[in-house]
């Protein structure tokens, strides 16, 4: 493949160069286990804990304990919804989001079948929570309220301050997916009440195989996987040494960058959207622009079709993503986008962009010149065309 | 990624017979945007031979390129030769289509046979007067599902929402796919008959609860009406146009092959109402303006 243009940095990121030099170490002489007791392997045990302090520092988290390493974001999910209802026996409601990612929607489902009663909130228009629906659904049975930081389709934020508030005065534990969220806006834990947060790697120039959960510290914690004393006994498995030292690495270099996020970045998606939006007709933009990640935009043209635009993008060399039936690996789209009631007319054109901050100016304006052209080249193909006109008409009878 | 053929890129990237047709005498129509494909089949009939086809597609990639293969296949066919051109000529000329994605070149089928329905004189879709819908997400019928099943062999659950897109919504529908499925394998003839009013209703998101003042009222009934209820009918060969909003009353007339359709009462009570209520407002009512 030519040069790629790579907007498809909520679906996963490139390692980022510095994060694999402090890697590579570890993957070639300095092997050891962590775990033993000669100098060889106390060395590498020096460098998790060095990593557990940058993840820490990151999120505001009161101390490197309150990190445990994980594969994945989604065995973080797993684990900290697991625990804390395990903690709580007694209690058997447990209240999450329609527009969660399957790594919470999934268990929340899974756990109905088990017996437990599970709300899932709903969303209007811009993809926001209703707070007194919010209030309304917890109850003296309620465990935990699980609400993700921010979408990884719209990049739309939840208020997660009101909402851990909101549980915090009920005594209900509260987790957070913030898996888009580390790295591209800042966090503060100590400051938030929050008790669980999931965060994955390779959402921050991290590879691929690495998550990390917060556990604050007081929170009730029980073991997902059983066995060595790894992670003070709260996760077992040898550590994953070169992954946990390139987490670190990628939040150091993440702190470092989030205020270029938020300005350079979020100015390139402005800068981009905007552009879109004027040049295509018949395009809106899914979810609230301004509760939002700084690098995400997700459209919609009206009257096209979501993989029919990815594939023509490809010829070009653009990654993106799209929430279309075809691409959602179901026969309907994408769960987000219809839990907001996006007609069907826009949610088959959905496309979402989500940059980082290796992309260029060029490479943006690369997108501003091609893709019109491609939605243009798909309503001529389309058979609804003809009624995008007949309706403007009838408009201007009335 | 799905793995396409070269054949289905070079027919998604270059495809041929696109737009409407001048002079055409036969159109098919299937699909609806609320599916997320749809398919307009415009034929040029003389002398009961296809002189000339072409198409418009909303969809994926391999929906546009069996549209459009499907035009070649047809071009100098005579209607009896075209009627038997099946979906797995249309996969075969594209040098195979993925499995999940066999339900494209059904459509295309599909629309042919509308087209030519369409030319004779007869209802645009037989099955959807004679079966009983049994996917209220896509509106597949059993005869849909028999037929798909006998002329591809299948023989799972599986491969008929792969063919069909039946069961690949809320999955409600997957015991009774599975209860035809046996039936039709076993050979027993008919499908099993639960005589029950075709419930037509597409798969909703439920309303919002926040109150909608009239003017976004308005405007949502004006795009469920647009976007969901006017391509099912049009599927039947009707069609449906909006008389007035008051208040939570919505005033409608049916149109064409509604007109004459005994069950027009159900469709406008059955239907179109209760979309509209799931999809804007519990209180609306329906009315029919006959003039
Ligand atoms: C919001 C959210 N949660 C969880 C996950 C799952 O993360 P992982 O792929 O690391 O398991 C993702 C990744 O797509 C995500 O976007
Ligand atoms: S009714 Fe068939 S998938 Fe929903």
């Amino acid at each position: 493949m030519s040069r790629v243009i790579y907007m498809d940095n909520n679906a996963t990121t490139s390692v980022a160069p510095e994060v694999l030099d402090a890697m590579l170490p570890f993957l070639k002489e300095q092997y050891g286990n962590p775990s033993s007791m000669h100098t060889f392997g106390g060395v590498v045990g020096k460098a998790v804990d060095r990593a557990r302090q940058q993840v820490a520092d990151l999120l505001g988290a009161r101390v490197p304990e309150e990190i445990i390493f994980t594969s994945c974001g989604t065995e973080s999910d797993s684990t900290a919804i697991l625990a804390a209802l395990e903690a709580q026996p007694e209690k058997r409601h447990f209240v999450t989001t329609r527009v969660e990612h399957p790594a919470v929607l999934a268990l929340g489902q899974h756990l109905e079948k088990k017996g437990y009663r599970v709300t899932f909130l709903g969303v209007d228009a811009k993809g926001n929570l209703n707070m007194d629906e919010l209030k309304a659904a917890l109850t003296r049975d309620t465990a935990l309220v699980s609400v993700m930081y921010a979408n990884n389709e719209t990049g739309v934020i939840y208020p997660i301050k009101e909402i851990g508030n909101m549980c915090r005065e009920r005594g209900i534990l509260f987790h957070t997916d913030a898996v888009q969220a580390v790295g591209k806006i800042p966090l503060d834990l100590k400051n938030m009440p929050i008790d669980y947060l999931s965060l994955s790697g390779h959402k921050l120039h991290a590879p691929k195989g690495i998550g990390a959960l917060y556990v604050r510290r007081g929170a009730p914690f029980r073991t997902f996987l059983r066995g060595g004393h790894q992670e003070r006994g709260r996760r077992a498995g040898t550590e994953a040494v070169p992954n946990i030292v390139a987490l670190g690495a990628a939040c150091a270099l993440a702190a470092k960058h989030i205020d270029q996020e938020n300005t350079v970045v979020k100015g390139l998606r402005d800068k981009l959207e905007n552009a879109l939006l004027a040049a295509v007709p018949e395009s809106i933009i899914n979810g609230d622009r301004t509760h939002r990640l700084p690098n995400t935009t997700n459209i919609s043209f009206k009257y096209v079709e979501g993989e029919a635009i990815l594939l023509l993008l490809d010829q070009f060399g653009v990654c993106a993503s799209s929430g279309s039936a075809c691409t959602s690996g179901s026969l309907e789209p994408s769960h987000v986008l219809r839990a907001m009631g996006v007609p069907f007319t826009f949610a088959h054109g959905s496309l979402r962009l989500s940059l980082s901050r290796y992309n260029t100016e060029a490479e943006v304006d690369g997108v501003i010149k091609t893709l019109p052209g491609i939605i243009e080249r798909l309503r001529e193909i389309s058979p609804y065309r003809n009624l995008a006109d007949n309706v403007a008409e009838g408009e201007a009878h009335h | 990624m799905w793995d396409y053929t070269d054949k289905v890129r070079e027919y998604f990237l270059n495809p041929k017979n696109v737009g409407a047709l001048e002079g055409a005498n036969a159109i098919g129509e299937v699909g609806s945007l609320a599916c997320g494909d749809a398919l307009k089949l415009f034929l040029k009939i003389e002398n009961d031979r296809i002189v000339d086809a072409s198409f418009q597609t909303f969809g994926c990639a391999s929906a546009i390129a069996s549209s459009s293969i499907l035009t070649e296949l047809i071009k100098g066919k005579t209607l009896d030769e075209a009627l038997a051109v099946s979906n797995k000529d249309i996969a075969a000329a594209l040098g195979g289509l993925p499995k999940e994605k066999m339900h494209c070149s059904v459509m295309g089928q599909e629309a042919l046979e509308a087209a030519i329905r369409n030319y004779r004189g007869e209802p645009a879709m037989p099955h959807s007067h004679e079966g009983r819908v049994v996917c209220r997400c896509f509106g597949i019928t059993d005869q849909q599902i028999i037929k798909a099943v006998k002329e591809n062999n299948l023989t799972s659950v599986e491969e008929i929402t792969n063919f069909t897109k039946a069961g690949g919504g809320c999955a409600d529908c997957l015991e009774d796919i599975g209860e035809i499925l046996r039936a039709t394998l076993a050979g027993e003839t008919g499908a099993p008959q639960k005589p029950l009013i075709p419930d037509m209703r597409p798969k909703t998101v439920p309303p919002q609860n926040a109150p909608l003042s009239n003017v976004q009222r308005m405007q949502r009934v004006m795009s469920v009406l647009d976007e969901i209820i006017r391509p099912r009918l049009n599927q039947d060969g009707g069609d449906i146009e909006l008389i007035d909003i008051d208040g939570k009353k919505v005033l409608v007339a049916l149109r064409g092959m509604c007109t004459s359709c005994p069950s027009s009462r159900l469709t406008i009570e059955g239907f179109v109402q209760q979309t509209l209520r799931d999809q804007v407002d519990p209180d609306l009512t329906v009315q029919e303006v006959t003039s």
